[in-house]
């Protein structure tokens, strides 16, 4: 019996009429989720959120249905690829680079559905990808040893040696490129300082940070730098510490310390992300606690609730106020940042979550009602016209009754809330009920 | 608010209860005779204004009044209805539509969305290679350390003797003021596989860090009702060497799965059935039930259960991923009561 959670290989090795058994398997398990859904559409540009898991699985969430689909590189999970850094590809929004924990990069493709060609092996060193990059057709990638290497990013190719190699320093956490200067990367990890480097410049750092005066009892403050974001339209950098710090660095001032330095909590802060309007951050730590941090004053603006486990990806939407989360309770959360703060999406997804990455396309809501409406809607209407049938046999009395409460309920509800009518009206409601 | 009028007029500060007595029977009088005073029925519903409640007397003695008066009315209605209820359902017979069952918080449970589906393969997978994966797969065996916090008082020392009589293969040591960080390693290298830490607070024993060695996760219970074998009333006789079965109630959905797992990955694979002895982690609206008995079939259909070795129940604080590192370690779960206990009808476990 064969059941269908996870895509299989390239469409080209399977035949045909084993294809159309797997779109009915498709269709019959996916129904709800896209009418017109074929093998070859499936995990098209509708998902907004793409996921990587500890078991190996790249989901792609839906988030209006609350839907994940999965991909995983060989048709089964496997916890040796398990995903640990996400990008985006070339080509706008249309690949997805997926760095695992076996030393290799695959990549996919969000209009397809399905891994691309031959996996990119990456060797040298140990430890998972803290860092992935691509900029003119080129890979970057970092590895926890602190090995940075820049490859050709051709699938014809096959593993051949790397560009450009950098020693960056053991124990790397984070290496983030500028997406302002695509050959500009940040690294930064446990006894690792902020290290700014230029892949087209010097084997030496453009910018190295500098640790803090020793604490009141003058000991020397210990660096772990779990995570590096660019400011942009300047040339700052603010990362978040292992000891609950954030703080700011800028090249371009003579000064080498942080040039602002805030803390949060008592946990470790692992992810951060900055905010549409460029002046503050949010980060979050182990315990699962979210908070803003206003970067022009150094203090906390809100803190958002709502996860219980230690948070392992964020990011902001570039032009919108949602905030994707995802941590090792195994849920993805889109959170509204500003007017009203709250949760807006909760989606369970059944591993442990890495990293996610957070399409910046504008239009969510819309695409994926387009295609539903034509289909839904006359049959919502034969549904509702029997309801009301029904309802107009059981109780003709009542009808008129019901019928003017839920319009006056309406309009109420749009003027002003007046609490002793809605109850009322609620109570009529769940009487005709 | 005549009534009211006609006890203000009646009842004066000195012996009040005589009063309210001897109302209570001029109230009967006057509904047996019939006759009125100031032109009020003697029905008490009538008596009063619509919109009327007994919480807007201000007077404390007369309010309590009226309200066991209004109480006792409510009771009688209801038995009633009760006999009417009987009465009709005697009345159908067979016909009679089913009782209805009563609501209980655990009936009323919100469906939690992470209750793991038997038949979901990514499920299954995670659970086949996470950090259990050797104990299930029968590659280790259990080996456990008991210890407990600093300085334990007599009860907590009873507790850990008494723990390890339950979970063969366990060893107790005196802590020693060590840290656990310290204990870890030297416990991976000597093939332990689990450390349990009995946490103790004003000589009772109230906490439980449960951390599965190599590199699994560390999961910290509250720990509360803790009864030792003698406070144990009908117990049975000391348990004997035999390896107990297990039985795991009620965890359901991922996280409890997890924890599930934990527990049951403290005792052997093979119970011994002649042993007859059983081990009992109960999940209840969150809080986990320890239990250890003896049991007997006495027929087909018939147990009888004694009651050895102690009992405490359980309450999960957070499981963190990795060995014990409650300052830097990641946290799978956390409770957090602010945010997770604002529903009575949704819990985690």
């Amino acid at each position: 019996m064969v059941k269908l959670l996870f895509r299989s290989p390239p469409r080209s090795t399977r035949s045909d009429s084993a294809r159309g058994l797997v779109t009915q398997l498709l269709r019959r398990k996916c129904e709800p989720w896209a009418p017109g859904l074929s093998y070859g559409r499936c995990g098209s540009t509708l998902e907004p959120v793409w996921v990587g898991t500890d078991t190996g699985i790249l989901k792609g969430v839906n988030l209006q249905r609350k839907q994940a689909a999965n991909f995983t590189p060989s048709g089964q999970p496997r916890r040796e690829e398990a995903v640990s850094a996400l990008c985006w590809g070339a080509g706008g929004e249309t690949q997805i680079l997926v760095g695992c924990a076996d030393g290799t990069v695959k990549h996919f493709s969000t209009e397809e559905g399905r891994f691309q060609g031959q996996s990119e092996h990456c060797p040298g060193g140990e430890g998972m990808f803290r860092g992935l990059a691509q900029v003119d057709g080129t890979l970057i990638t970092c590895v926890d040893s602190g090995i940075l290497r820049v490859w050709h990013d051709n699938d014809k190719e096959a593993s051949s040696d790397p560009l450009l190699e950098l020693r960056v320093g053991p124990g790397v956490c984070r290496m983030r490129q500028d997406p302002a200067r695509p050959h500009i990367v940040a690294t930064g990890g446990k006894e690792n300082a902020l290290k700014v480097w230029d892949l087209q410049g010097s084997e030496e750092p453009v910018f190295r940070a500098k640790n803090v005066r020793n604490d009141w009892l003058d000991l020397r403050v210990p660096i772990w730098d779990q995570d590096i974001q660019f400011l942009p339209e300047s040339q700052k950098l603010v990362t978040c510490t292992g000891y609950h710090q954030v703080r700011v660095y800028d090249p371009a001032s003579p000064q080498r310390r942080p040039v602002l330095e805030a803390t949060y909590g008592e946990y470790p802060l692992t992810a951060m992300t900055l905010t549409p309007g460029g002046n503050s951050v949010i980060v979050g730590n182990t315990h699962g606690q979210l908070a803003e941090i206003d970067l022009r004053q150094g203090r906390l603006l809100v803190c958002l609730k709502g996860l219980a486990g230690s948070v392992r990806g964020l990011q902001c939407h570039p032009s919108k106020p949602l905030l994707a989360s995802c941590g090792l309770d195994r849920v993805l959360r889109v959170h509204r940042i500003r007017n009203p703060r709250g949760l807006d999406h909760k989606v369970y997804l059944k591993s442990q979550l890495n990293c996610l990455l957070l399409s910046g396309r504008d239009n969510w809501e819309d695409e994926p009602q387009e295609p539903q409406e034509p289909n839904k809607v006359p049959s919502e209407d034969t549904e509702t016209d029997e309801l009301w049938a029904s309802l107009e046999a059981a109780a003709k009395r009542k009808l008129p009754d019901l019928e003017q409460s839920q319009g006056a309920l309406q309009t109420r509800q749009r003027k002003k809330k007046r609490p002793g009518s809605t109850s009322f009206l609620k109570s009529l409601c769940s009487r005709c009920k | 608010m005549a009534k009211a009028g006609d006890k203000s007029g009646g009842s004066g500060n000195k012996g009040l209860k005589r009063k309210a007595a001897t109302e209570e029977r001029q109230e009967a009088a006057v509904a047996e005779d019939g006759t009125t005073e100031s032109g009020v029925q003697p029905s008490k519903a009538a008596a009063f204004p619509p919109g009327f409640s007994v919480s807007e007397i201000k007077n404390k003695q007369r309010r309590h009044l009226m309200f066991t008066r209004w109480k006792q009315q409510q009771r009688k209605e209801k038995l009633a209805a009760k006999k009417k209820l009987k009465k009709e359902r005697e009345a159908l017979g067979d016909k009679a539509p089913p009782k209805p069952i009563p609501k209980t918080i655990d009936n009323q449970r919100v469906y939690d969305e992470t209750t793991v589906d038997p038949n979901d393969e990514e499920v299954a997978y995670d659970e086949a290679t996470d950090e259990f994966a050797s104990y299930f797969n029968r590659q280790t065996s259990p080996k456990i350390l008991i210890t407990t916090s600093d300085r334990p008082h007599g009860r907590t020392v009873r507790l850990c003797e008494q723990l390890s009589t339950v979970i063969p293969n366990s060893h107790v040591y005196y802590r020693r003021g060590l840290a656990l960080k310290k204990i870890i390693p030297q416990c991976i290298s000597r093939d332990f596989t689990d450390l349990i830490v009995i946490n103790e607070d004003r000589k009772i024993p109230n906490g439980l860090i449960l951390s599965h060695l190599p590199n699994g996760p560390t999961a910290h219970f509250k720990m509360s009702s803790v009864r030792l074998r003698k406070e144990i009333k009908r117990r049975g006789k000391e348990p004997t060497e035999h390896i107990p079965e297990i039985i795991l109630n009620n965890f359901t959905t991922r996280l409890g799965h997890s924890v599930g797992r934990m527990f049951a990955s403290l005792f052997p694979h093979n119970p011994q059935f002649t042993g007859r002895q059983v081990a009992t982690f109960h999940n209840q609206r969150d809080y986990i039930f320890f239990r250890f008995h003896r049991y007997i079939f006495k027929s087909e259909k018939k147990v009888g259960i004694q009651e050895l070795g102690p009992r405490f129940t359980l309450k999960l604080r957070s499981l963190q991923k990795g060995t014990f590192d409650s300052k830097y370690g990641e946290y799978e779960w956390v409770h957090k009561p602010r945010e997770m206990d604002t529903s009575r009808r949704k819990f985690h476990l």
